[in-house]
C-alpha cells in the first residue's frame, strides 16, 4: 500500500532536473499561479485579514475536532446520509468497495480528490474489476498515461501538449487517427466528447472535499470544470472522500475560507463552481444522487495533532506553496516520490509516513520562506522543516558525510579565529581557482551543486576582513 | 468496522488533544452556540453598496470570468432577449427549461421559434433555461438551488446556459445566500421540511480548465457559455 518512492527523493530529482519535457512544461507554467495569486490579493484589500481569520478558524475547529466531527455526523445522518470512519488508507478503500459493491457498480467516477489519491482507490477498484474514471482534464489525462499527480490542484502540470497529444492518440484509437489536435482546445473538445459518455454509465461516483460543514453536515467541492458536479449528480451514489481536517464550524466559516482558497490557489476571485452537498436527493427533486456517503480518513493524521506538526492539519490544499517554491519549480511534483509535494508536501508527508521514509523532503528547501509567505492560512513550513531535520538528524538518519561535515562547521564556527583564518584561505583558494573566468565549474566535494550551475568565483576579501579594516556602506 | 473506527479515531484525537473524554460541558455549550448564531467574520467592503451598485458590481464581477449579460425590463421581455442571443450566437432554438414558477411569468408562446421542453436535461440537449434565486455582486456569483422546480443537472449538463435573474435577487455576498437558505429550510411552506436543498451550486462564469499547459479554455465539461438576462424592472 501506499507506494511511495519519497526516501528516493535525491534520485529522482536528478531525474527530473534532466527531464526536458518537465523543463519545457514548468517553464511555460511559470508565473501562471504567481501572478495571478499576486493580482488577485492586491484586488482585496481584506486578503490579509481574510488570512488571519481562516487560520483562527482552522485553529479553533481543530482544538476541538472531536466535537465538530460529532456534530457533523450527526447532521449528515439527520439528512439521510451516511458516515463511515477509517482509520487507515486500507479501511478507506475497504469501505469504497463495499459500498460499489452494494450497488453492483461495474464503473465509478471521480471527482479529483487528493484523499483519493493517498488511498490509491483507483488501483483498488481496478483490481477489483470496476473501472475507475477520473473526470479532471488533468487527472483524466494522467490516468492514461499511467501516472500520478504532480501538482495538488494542477495534476497534469509536469506535461507539455505534445505529450497530452500522444496519449490521446494512444488511447482513443475509435477516432480518426488523421484527425488535428494540435491546440490544447482541441485536446480539451476531445476529452469533453470522451467524458460525456461515461458520466451515463457510472453507478458510483467520487469527489473529494474542500469542505466539511459541521453546522449543517455537508460538503464542498470547489472546481473549475465542473467534472466534479457531474460525478455527483448523475450516478445514483455519491461518495465523499475527505480527511478529518477538512471540517469547519458554520457556513459562514466556509464562506471565510473559500474566499483565501481560489485568489491563493489559482488567483481567481472565487473557483467556477462551488457546491454545497448535503445528503442524498430529497423526495421528488428531479435529478441528484439516491445514497450519500461520507468517509472521514485520519490516517496518521490525530498523530500529529498536539505535536509541533498540528499546524499542518490548518492547510486547505490551494497549492500556494508550491506555485512559489524554488525547488518545486525545479524539480517538479514527481520527485517528491508520494502524494503532497512541494513544501506542505514536505511537511505532511514525514508526518503520515514517517521520517524514516520521507526525511529527505524538509531537506529540499532554500528555506526562503516564499512558502510561509504565501500560505492563506499561515503555515509555518520552514520552521516545520527544520523541526522535521531536527528529528531526523536526532534519529541519525542523515548521511554520515553530512554529519560530519555539520559537526566541523560547528566547530570552527565556534571558533572566530579558526573562521576568519579558514574563510581567509578557502577564499584565496577559489579565486585562484576560479581566476580565468570567474566562474567555477566544477569543485571538489561539491559536485551535486557545480553539476547544474557554475559558482561565482569570490573577488577580493571576506566582509569580515573589509569591515575590520574600517570599510562601510556609503 | 466502523463503529470501533469511530471510536478509535475520536479516542486519539481526544487524547492528543490532552483530554480523557469529550468536552466539558461548558465547552459543549459555547461551542453550540458557535454554531447556531450564525456570527459572520469579515465581509468584503466592496459590496457595501446601494441596490443599483450591487446589480453593477455583480455585472462586471460576472463579465471578468467570461460570463455574458444582457438586461431587459420586464419578464414579458426575456423571451425575446433569450431568442435574440441563441440566434446571435447561431443556438439551436431547442431548450430545456426549469420547471420554475419564476420563468412562468415570461409570456413564452410569444416567441413561436422556441421549442421548449421542462424538466431535467438529457444527454442531447444544447440550451438550458434557469432562473437564479439569488446572486452574489461580490464575485458575480450565481446561487442555484436544487428542488422540484430546479434540476441541478441544467446548470452543468448542455453546453450554453442563459439564467433569468430579476435584478432584485442580486444579493452583497455569500453569507446572504446562506440566510436565505436556512431561512427557506425554516420556512413550513417552502416544502424544504426544514432542510437545506440537496445541492447549492454558486456558477461563478462558465466551466473553465487550465490543464494544459495552463492555457484558459472555456466548456470544460459544464457550459461553454453562461449567459445572464438580468431584468431591471417587476
Amino acid at each position: 500500500m501506499n507506494v511511495s518512492t519519497s526516501r528516493n527523493f535525491k534520485a529522482n530529482a536528478a531525474e527530473q532536473l534532466a527531464n526536458k519535457d518537465l523543463r519545457a512544461a514548468l517553464t511555460k507554467s511559470k508565473g501562471h499561479f504567481t501572478d495571478g495569486r499576486t493580482t488577485a490579493a492586491a484586488n482585496l484589500p481584506e486578503f490579509e485579514d481574510l488570512r488571519d481569520q481562516s487560520r483562527d478558524i482552522k485553529d479553533h475547529t481543530i482544538e476541538h475536532l472531536d466535537f465538530y466531527l460529532e456534530a457533523y455526523e450527526a447532521k449528515v445522518v439527520e439528512n439521510g446520509g451516511v458516515v463511515h470512519w477509517a482509520r487507515t488508507a486500507e479501511d478507506a478503500r475497504q469501505i469504497v468497495l463495499d459500498i460499489c459493491r452494494s450497488v453492483d457498480a461495474k464503473a465509478v467516477n471521480k471527482g479529483k480528490s487528493m484523499i483519493g489519491e493517498e488511498c490509491e482507490i483507483n488501483e483498488m477498484l481496478e483490481a477489483n474489476g470496476i473501472r475507475p474514471v477520473e473526470t479532471d482534464l488533468g487527472e483524466y489525462i494522467i490516468q492514461l498515461r499511467g501516472e500520478k499527480p504532480s501538482h495538488i490542484i494542477a495534476p497534469a502540470v509536469h506535461l507539455t501538449k505534445a505529450q497530452v497529444e500522444d496519449s490521446f492518440r494512444e488511447n482513443h484509437t475509435e477516432l480518426d487517427p488523421n484527425r488535428v489536435i494540435e491546440e490544447p482546445s482541441a485536446l480539451l473538445d476531445e476529452a469533453r466528447t470522451i467524458l460525456r459518455k461515461k458520466y451515463f454509465e457510472a453507478e458510483v461516483g467520487i469527489t473529494g472535499a474542500n469542505l466539511l460543514i459541521a453546522e449543517t453536515g455537508s460538503s464542498i467541492i470547489v472546481t473549475n470544470e465542473g467534472n466534479g458536479d457531474l460525478s455527483q449528480l448523475i450516478p445514483k451514489v455519491h461518495i465523499v472522500l475527505a480527511s478529518l481536517e477538512k471540517i469547519v464550524p458554520t457556513l459562514e466559516d466556509a464562506a471565510t475560507i473559500l474566499r483565501v482558497l481560489a485568489r491563493s490557489a489559482t488567483g481567481q476571485e472565487f473557483s467556477s463552481y462551488t457546491t454545497l452537498s448535503t445528503g442524498p436527493k430529497r423526495e421528488g427533486d428531479p435529478d441528484g444522487p439516491e445514497q450519500y456517503h461520507v468517509i472521514l480518513l485520519d490516517n496518521g493524521r490525530t498523530n500529529m495533532i498536539g505535536t509541533e506538526f498540528q499546524e499542518m492539519l490548518r492547510c486547505i490544499r490551494c497549492g500556494a506553496c508550491m506555485n512559489h517554491c524554488p525547488v518545486y519549480q525545479s524539480v517538479g511534483g514527481h520527485a517528491y516520490g508520494w502524494v503532497y509535494p512541494g513544501p506542505m508536501g514536505s511537511v505532511l508527508t514525514p508526518g503520515l509516513l514517517g521520517v524514516d521514509e520521507a526525511g529527505h523532503l524538509p531537506n529540499a528547501s532554500t528555506f526562503c520562506g516564499r512558502c510561509e509567505e504565501v500560505c492563506p492560512v499561515r503555515i509555518p513550513l520552514p520552521k516545520m522543516m527544520r523541526n522535521w531535520r531536527e528529528q531526523e538528524f536526532e534519529k541519525h538518519l542523515s548521511p554520515g558525510a553530512a554529519r560530519v561535515g555539520l559537526g566541523l562547521w560547528a566547530f570552527v564556527t565556534k571558533r572566530p579565529k579558526l573562521y576568519q583564518m579558514a574563510t581567509n584561505l578557502q577564499m584565496r583558494m577559489l579565486a585562484r581557482a576560479g581566476r580565468t573566468k570567474g566562474r567555477l565549474s566544477s569543485l571538489p566535494l561539491a559536485k551535486g551543486w557545480t553539476k547544474y550551475r557554475e559558482l561565482p568565483a569570490p573577488e577580493g576579501r571576506t566582509f569580515q576582513s573589509r569591515w575590520k579594516s574600517g570599510e562601510r556602506p556609503q | 468496522m466502523s463503529e470501533s473506527n469511530r471510536e478509535t479515531v475520536l479516542g486519539s484525537l481526544r487524547r492528543a488533544l490532552g483530554r480523557d473524554g469529550p468536552v466539558d460541558d461548558d465547552t459543549a455549550i459555547k461551542l453550540r452556540a458557535r454554531m447556531v448564531v450564525h456570527a459572520r467574520n469579515i465581509v468584503p467592503k466592496r459590496t457595501q453598496l446601494d441596490a443599483t451598485g450591487l446589480v453593477e458590481l455583480f455585472e462586471t464581477m460576472a463579465k471578468q470570468v467570461h460570463a455574458t449579460v444582457a438586461h431587459v425590463s420586464t419578464m414579458k421581455d426575456v423571451p425575446g432577449a433569450v431568442g435574440e442571443y441563441l440566434r446571435s450566437e447561431n443556438l439551436p432554438s431547442e431548450i430545456v427549461m426549469a420547471p420554475d414558477p419564476t420563468l412562468d411569468a415570461a409570456p413564452w408562446s410569444d416567441n413561436a421559434l422556441l421549442e421548449i421542453r421542462r424538466g431535467a436535461p438529457v444527454e442531447a440537449d444544447q440550451v438550458s433555461v434557469t432562473s437564479a434565486p439569488a446572486a452574489v455582486a461580490e464575485t458575480g456569483t450565481l446561487a442555484m438551488y436544487s428542488g422540484l422546480d430546479h434540476p441541478s443537472t441544467l446548470n452543468f449538463m448542455p453546453e450554453t446556459h442563459v439564467v433569468v435573474l430579476p435584478a432584485g435577487r442580486v444579493t452583497k455576498s455569500y453569507e446572504d445566500v446562506w440566510d436565505a437558505i436556512r431561512a427557506q429550510a425554516a420556512d413550513p411552506d417552502s416544502g424544504r421540511n426544514g432542510q437545506l436543498p440537496r445541492t447549492v451550486n454558486f456558477v461563478t462564469g462558465p466551466s473553465r480548465s487550465g490543464d494544459i499547459e495552463q492555457t484558459l479554455l472555456l466548456g470544460a465539461h459544464g457550459p461553454r457559455r453562461l449567459h445572464i438576462v438580468i431584468v431591471d424592472g417587476e
